[in-house]
């Protein structure tokens, strides 16, 4: 009768001001038959640590369109580390430039997902780093 | 793993946060942890928050947990969404409305999806809310959207039940509708900042006061037999009906006011006994049930079932004759054994 769900935290850390991205994400993952936790606007990086926590999510996806993906990024994957929180896979979504992917998976992340990505790509890569069908 | 379940009852977040994912996907560890954390429960006090969809529910529990956190009071939320029937997934936005509670080593809170658990959604929530009491929170609340029996199930699991009402959402009560005033212990008006508010504030006082007088009926959960003597004295208990403006903080010490006396009416008048009996009896015989019909589905031969299913439409056996033939052909009374 076991039954595991992929639990995914969908959070947009920074200032920028809609979600509609990140909803789209999270209706999707959800018809993907996933559990998505959506936090909302303006995330801290120590509140998506602490929500990654509460909720025991297997993956953290970031919505980021400010361009501060460089300075928040990092600070969340040290937030998620301090948590013990390190086998948490981070995704990061959003308007990122092409020298800055290498960097940002450099960091940790596992994946990063551009405009021109389908929410198709983002399942399968989630399925794949989970390890779960 | 002993000793992970040994750090949630020394308060460690990550290690109850594992377990609650243990429960809730029914693992066999889950299992062994809820053995192990069952004596050191039932010190909580736990609140129920139902009503229909958008009344601002989340937003109340928002509030309410900062009125307790100021009394010192420790509090766990449980909230629960919907899963979609056709893709097994959720969105759970209810921490979206909690996010002053961020950073608040007071509080723990946990989404929840429903997970299509037929009639046991009420016993997971449960078993989740046993872990946070284990963990040592002093409230436990738990958010359900009130629009199902499921839901007025897992109501009756609290010990507190608060039914949210709003204005603007249609021109009836909408927890009448939805069967939840009979589980209401207090009834909450809220957006009493909205135009509206005033009528609908009316429309439940004058079903309270209908209400009043002719003594109370205790709903039994459907499937549930003899407990028609439970709640002797529920006639004691006059349902406040308030209002709150979740969002202005309006309201809200009153609300975590009623919450308490209603906690003291239950300690006091021995309420709570004979509801703990009722939830303890209730759910040894769901849980009875379904490893009766666990175990029997088991040990019947392969095809058995679906072949008994054929010979009803056909009008060949009629049902009485059918259970007996499938319990018999399960093995009789070995049934269920392990
Ligand atoms: N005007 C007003 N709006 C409120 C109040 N409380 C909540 N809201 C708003 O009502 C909407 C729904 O609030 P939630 O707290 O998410 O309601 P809910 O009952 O938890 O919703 P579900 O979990 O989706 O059923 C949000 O836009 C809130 O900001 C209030 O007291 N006054
Ligand atoms: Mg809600």
């Amino acid at each position: 009768m076991s039954e595991r769900k992929i639990r995914v935290l969908i959070a947009k850390p920074g200032l920028d001001g809609h979600d509609r991205g990140a909803k789209v994400i999270a209706r999707a993952l959800r018809d993907a038959g996933m559990e998505v936790i959506y936090t909302g606007l303006r995330q801290t990086p120590e509140m998506i640590a602490e929500a990654a926590l509460q909720e025991d999510v297997d993956v953290v996806g970031l919505s980021i369109l400010s361009g501060a993906h460089m300075a928040l990024v990092p600070r969340v994957i040290e937030r998620l580390r301090e948590a013990g929180l390190s086998d948490v896979k981070v995704l990061v979504g959003g308007i990122i430039p092409d020298e800055d992917v290498e960097a940002l998976k450099k960091m940790g992340v596992s994946g990063v997902f551009g405009p021109g990505s389908s929410t198709q790509e983002i399942i399968d890569h989630i399925r794949k780093v989970v390890g779960a069908a | 793993m002993t000793e992970l379940i040994e750090r949630v009852l020394s308060g460690d977040r990550r290690a109850l946060a594992r377990v609650i994912t243990w429960i809730e996907n029914d693992e066999p560890q889950g299992r062994q942890a809820l053995a192990t954390l069952y004596p050191h429960t039932g010190n909580a006090h736990i609140v129920g928050i139902t009503g229909a969809p958008g009344t601002g529910k989340s937003t109340l529990v928002n509030a309410l947990a900062k009125s307790w956190r100021r009394l010192g009071q420790t509090v766990g939320v449980v909230a629960v969404d919907p899963t979609s029937p056709f893709t097994g997934g959720a969105v759970l936005g209810d921490r979206v409305r909690m996010r002053d509670l961020a950073g608040d080593p007071g509080v723990f809170i946990r989404s929840m999806a429903t997970r299509g658990k037929l009639g046991g959604l009420a016993w997971a929530t449960a078993d989740v809310v046993k872990a946070l009491d284990a963990a040592g929170f002093d409230i436990i609340v738990v958010e359900t959207v009130g629009a199902g029996q499921s839901e007025v199930d897992i109501a009756r699991t609290a010990h507190t039940t608060v039914v949210v009402e709003a204005p603007g959402l249609g021109d009836e009560v909408q927890a009448l509708k939805a069967g939840l005033l009979e589980v209401a212990d207090i009834l909450v008006v809220n957006k009493s900042d909205r135009p509206g508010a005033e009528g609908t504030f009316r429309a439940l006082r004058a079903m309270l006061d209908l209400g009043r007088g002719t003594p109370r009926t205790v709903m039994h959960h459907g499937r549930v037999m003899r407990i028609e003597s439970a709640e002797p004295d529920s006639g004691g208990w006059e349902i406040p009906l308030l209002k709150t403006s979740a969002l202005n903080y309006e309201g809200i010490d009153e609300l975590a006011g009623a919450i308490a006396d209603h906690r003291r009416y239950l300690h006091e008048t021995g309420t709570l006994d004979s509801r703990e009996r009722m939830r303890v009896e209730a759910e040894l015989i769901g849980r009875l049930r379904d490893a009766l019909l666990d175990g029997l589905m088991q040990n019947l031969p392969p095809g058995a079932f679906d072949e008994m299913i054929e010979k009803l439409m056909a009008r060949r056996i009629d049902p009485f004759a059918a259970v007996r033939e499938l319990v018999d052909g399960a093995g009789g009374r070995r049934i269920g054994a392990d």
